[in-house]
């Protein structure tokens, strides 16, 4: 809420505004720190027990001994790693294939277009857990297709069990979150090249730009919010990946994910207070990316819709 | 009929002031909605059942209880339970009356009795059991030269795949299924997975680390290492080693009964040959070592009641009328689960359906219940880690582990 100076500045109308968005946003403001403020609040409140579930009465104080239990564990640091790995490759790969698509559908002729998004947007539609299923039963060694149709290429052959392994299983998990979720980026960086003014690629084709000229110098600028915002959605999305990985290995032979292991804490072992404790610090990491987007990568959420006025 | 009996959940009087008890069953094929059927009518309006359908895998129907039972659900007025999870649900159930306690278990067989019982007292009520058998290939067993009708080792089941390059059917993937093959391998060697089931949790002693479990890590590494469960071993379940066995490579598989009306009924959908049918016989669970005797898995499915339940005594009632083995008879007929009652085998239709089901009670006389302690998810999952894949179990070195590893959890000092 802060302003670009005092108060006084505003004038009698702009104030007016103000009051008015707070009356409008205030509810659904209040709505959210009661639905998320309080399970975070209570989670915090267990991860300091040790708790299990079905021992209620063996409830226990630790202070921050989950903490330590978690942070010194190789699981953790392990899971840790694999989400990030996910996270970064998923991101990076999604990011040139997004924008490949938005070009094609930014150019793409009036007639097609409607068709074009249409086919684009297919995965994005599909619910998260059957695209899973889809790409499971195409990888597994007794059900799938993948290995006889492809023993051609060099590395697959017909007894290559995909989920056996976090070397295969991985670029598979992976791939389908690729698949599924680069429409989405695709639409944004579509919003943001709608954005780019015509007459800034007029003005640098008539100083003679090559196509790559007015990529780099104006068009990508042009557009950075909308990039920075593709980024920091989609990482935060890939870093809470869990269906995809729950579907197709359970987390099994070093593929497990954050989330993952939030999950097998508190709902598999129903180990109340080391599981809130691993959810915490899900959280916390959550946090600290949205903090090194918005702080370091400078990612302005108002961005081009005039707020900074 | 699944999902209208979802549908109509919910406990509370009926149209005619009814007690209505809720059922909460595992996924079938409909063969429990039909007893609560039965039931319903045989009490004359003194209660009605309704069935309330659980997730499809164990693990997932054993979270759900207790995350009811812990919330104090009163709707759990019966439940269907997998024997490993009784311990750990003990606390929240309703305590057996004696005379259903004498008059449910007189002729249940004893593998299903031990998977019913925590701490010396019946806790649940056995209704169906489940077993591993030995299934083969005539033809493979022929062509070894192996005497089928006498007890068969791992190790005569691991050089004749190796020999003549088949597959044996076993399940290697890190799931209930590694702690059930463990677990049997363990107890047929003379050991025991758990020295102290009734310790608490930083006081429980592992008896992994002994020869019994040096000899379940040899058998399962050379399965792993020499390639002897096809190449989908780590990720294989029950499904996946029959699908193997039912293959060209086929030759033995461990597996629970339901491979027999699984195989029958592909056959009549004309995706598998009659040949394969005729082909395939059965024997006890292998032996670990000549002379000792086998200890086959156990599995099934126990009735609970809630202790929040409104009307235990109905429940418990009707239990009694759900288990009696005329039902046990039917459930086996229609469904293809095994009775936990003696009595309910001497049903001659059963012998004609289920040729193997003198194998099938024998083997649940023999059976031994996994570890039945509170702390069971954390051993089975722990197991589960640190034996897979088979390829990498080392006699020597995965028995160590993996007990460091549970006893370490157990204490609150490793994630899982």
């Amino acid at each position: 809420m802060k302003a670009n100076g005092k108060n006084t500045d505003y004038s009698d109308r702009a104030k007016a505004e103000r009051r008015l968005g707070w009356i409008l946003a205030g509810p659904a403001f209040v709505i959210m720190l009661a639905v998320t403020l309080y399970p975070i609040l209570q989670a915090f409140f267990d991860s300091l027990y040790a708790f299990r579930l079905t021992a209620p009465d063996e409830r226990e104080f630790v202070l921050f001994q989950n903490y330590v239990t978690i942070l010194s564990d190789p699981v953790w640091w392990r899971d840790l790693a694999v989400t990030v790995l996910i996270t970064l490759v998923t991101v990076a790969v999604e990011l040139v294939l997004g924008f490949a698509l938005a070009l094609v559908m930014h150019r793409a002729l009036k007639a097609v277009r409607g068709w074009l998004r249409t086919a684009i947007l297919v995965p994005y539609g599909i619910i998260t857990v059957v695209s899973a299923y889809a790409w499971f039963y195409a990888f597994d060694i007794s059900s799938g297709y993948v290995n006889s149709w492809f023993d051609w290429v060099p590395g697959i052959d017909p007894d290559l069990n995909w989920f056996a392994q976090a070397s295969t299983a991985l670029p598979v998990i992976m791939a389908s979150e690729i698949w599924k979720t680069t429409p989405f980026i695709s639409l944004l960086l579509l919003a943001g090249l709608a954005q780019v003014p015509d007459e800034l690629t007029e003005a640098a084709k008539v100083d003679g730009a090559t196509w790559w000229e007015q990529m780099r110098k104006v068009i990508i600028p042009n557009m950075k919010a909308a990039i920075m915002v593709a980024v920091l959605f989609r990482a935060l999305d890939a870093f809470r990946i869990f269906d995809n990985v729950f579907i197709m290995t359970g987390g099994q032979y070093g593929t497990e994910v954050l989330s993952l292991l939030a999950y097998r804490t508190s709902i598999t072992r129903l180990e109340l207070g080391l599981g809130s404790a691993v959810s915490v610090l899900l959280f916390a990491c959550v946090l600290l990316i949205s903090f090194i987007a918005i702080k370091v990568f400078k990612v302005d959420l108002s961005g081009s819709t005039g707020g900074k006025r | 009929m699944g999902l209208a009996s979802v549908l109509l959940t919910g406990c509370g009087p009926g149209d005619s002031g009814t007690p209505t008890l809720t059922w909460y069953i595992n996924p079938d094929a409909g063969g429990q909605a039909e007893i609560a059927q039965r039931c319903t009518e045989e009490a004359n309006g003194e209660y009605a059942i309704e069935t309330s359908l659980l997730p499809n895998d164990a693990a997932a129907q054993r979270e759900q209880l207790a995350r009811r039972l812990a919330a104090g659900d009163d709707s759990l007025d019966i439940m269907s339970i997998d024997p490993p999870f009784v311990p750990e649900l003990a606390t929240f159930l309703a305590p057996v009356p004696e005379d259903v306690a004498t008059s449910t278990t007189e002729n249940t067989l004893e593998g299903a009795l031990a998977g019913a019982t925590y701490e010396d007292e019946l806790v649940t009520v056995p209704f169906w059991a489940n077993t591993q058998i030995l299934w083969y290939r005539k033809s493979v067993a022929e062509a070894a030269g192996l005497d089928m009708s006498q007890p068969v080792t791992w190790d005569q089941l691991i050089e004749v795949a190796s020999t003549q390059e088949l597959d044996l059917g076993v399940q290697g993937s890190q799931a209930e299924s590694m702690t059930v093959w463990i677990n049997s391998l363990v107890e047929s060697a003379g050991g025991t997975i758990l020295e102290n089931p009734e310790a608490p949790a930083d006081e429980i002693e592992l008896g992994i680390e002994s020869e019994a479990g040096r000899e379940a890590a040899r058998i399962i590494g050379t399965i792993g290492d020499q390639g002897l469960g096809g190449p989908g071993l780590a990720t294989s379940t029950e499904n996946t080693s029959l699908t193997l066995f039912q293959g060209e490579t086929g030759s033995f598989m461990v597996n629970y009964p339901f491979v027999w009306p699984a195989t029958q009924g592909a056959v009549e959908d004309g995706t598998l040959d009659q040949s394969v049918l005729d082909d395939i016989g059965w024997a006890l669970y292998p032996r670990v070592a000549e002379g000792q005797e086998t200890a086959p898995p156990l599995g099934g499915i126990n009735l609970g009641v809630g202790a929040a339940s409104d009307a235990p005594d109905l429940a418990y009632q009707a239990i009694e009328c759900i288990v009696q083995p005329e039902n046990q008879t039917e459930y086996f007929l229609t469904n293809g689960n095994p009775p936990s009652n003696s009595e309910a085998y001497e049903d001659p239709q059963i012998e004609e359906l289920f040729p193997m089901a003198e194998t099938i009670r024998e083997s649940l006389e023999l059976a031994a219940p996994r570890p039945q302690t509170r702390f069971y998810n954390e051993i089975s999952s722990g197991l589960q880690q640190t034996w897979t894949p088979p390829e990498q179990v080392e006699p020597e070195t995965t028995p160590e582990q993996s007990a460091d590893f549970i006893t370490a959890v157990l204490r609150g000092e490793r994630l899982l």
